[in-house]
């Protein structure tokens, strides 16, 4: 699809934005609809987008296939590992109210957060893999 | 009362598209026209005050199912192969359908009507959350208090799902080279 100007002005315009958005549903999705899922949804979306008009070799030089697969390990141990700090400091797995003693209130809130980042990294770096897993195959024969 | 007008109108603007996807053979006009039946479905839902399952529907279903569409159209063909069924085919795939839609049907008569206050889903925990999450957890959107933390085992084994399908792909099709991690 590389050979239509407009889709490539277009694109390259609105991918950043695309990718912003996703940020902002991941920081948000504690006060608006959204939340890590989506988030990752949307950076992935962006990515995919960006790979279908500029091809898989300038994709993995903009996001190298190590970065992706880091990111797919990367947010279910963020997760994971969060139980296993409320453990430590001697609450129950992924109660995370003892993530601050002084208020449990706010350690609630920390870890919501937390969780949700790992939630959101998991799911955009499966779907950006899937993808360029799939595009790379096609772009070796 | 006006809620309940728009959501008739888009629901008949579904059945619409849907049945405007059966006779169109260009993929590309499908996949356009599938993705803007989840943006109709998005708005129904938001229209019903559930406006996190509305993002999720706009997000997974108008955006990215249609830029993997796109994608798998730019790759293959954008013209669907023209074909006929036998009569005695088509028939009988009218009546799978037809018994599967009456029987789908059928179905929502033993659920409760839309918001009764004493459906069984509203009379669980629901009350609870309502009441307490967002003094507990200081989160306001109560989605994201349930998800992440009332039920945030289960989010795990979600990511969890994710994750395995993920690397299941990724080991089954990616191409390893020597000396690569």
């Amino acid at each position: 699809m590389n050979e239509f100007i407009l889709v490539r002005v277009v694109v390259k315009i609105m991918v950043p934005f695309i990718l912003l958005f996703a940020l902002y549903v991941q920081m948000h999705g504690d006060y608006g609809p959204g939340g890590g899922f989506q988030a990752g949804v949307i950076f992935a979306t962006g990515i995919i987008v960006y790979t279908i008009v500029f091809g898989i070799r300038r994709a993995v030089e903009a996001v190298p296939m190590s970065a992706v697969m880091a990111m797919v390990c990367c947010g279910l141990i963020l997760y994971a590992g969060t139980g296993f700090a409320t453990m430590a400091l001697g609450g129950e797995y992924l109660n995370y109210s003892v993530l601050d003693s002084a208020d449990p209130v706010h350690g609630q809130h920390a870890g919501i957060i937390i969780i949700e980042l790992g939630v959101g990294i998991t799911v955009a770096g499966v779907l950006t893999a899937v993808f360029l897993v799939f595009a790379e195959r096609r772009a070796r024969r | 009362m006006t809620e309940e007008y728009s959501i008739f109108g888009l629901v008949v603007l579904l059945i619409v598209l849907a049945l405007a996807i059966t006779r169109l053979t260009s993929l590309l006009a499908v996949a356009i026209l599938a993705g803007a039946m989840s943006f109709i479905l998005a708005t129904v839902y938001t229209l019903l005050d559930a406006v996190d399952v509305a993002f999720t529907e706009a997000v997974v279903g108008a955006g990215i199912s249609l830029a993997l569409m796109l994608a798998a159209i730019s790759l293959t063909t954008r013209r669907e192969e023209p074909w006929r069924r036998r009569s005695a085919e088509r028939i009988l795939a009218l009546l799978v359908s037809l018994a599967s839609g009456a029987g789908l049907l059928y179905a929502t008569l033993d659920m409760p009507l839309l918001g009764d206050p004493a459906s069984p889903a509203n009379l669980h925990v629901a009350a609870r959350y309502i009441a307490e999450s967002p003094a507990s957890t200081g989160v306001p959107n109560m989605v994201t208090a349930i998800l992440a933390s009332y039920r945030g085992f289960d989010t795990l084994g979600e990511v969890a799902v994710i994750f395995t399908a993920g690397i299941g792909v990724i080991a089954l099709l990616r191409h390893w080279r020597k000396g690569e991690a």
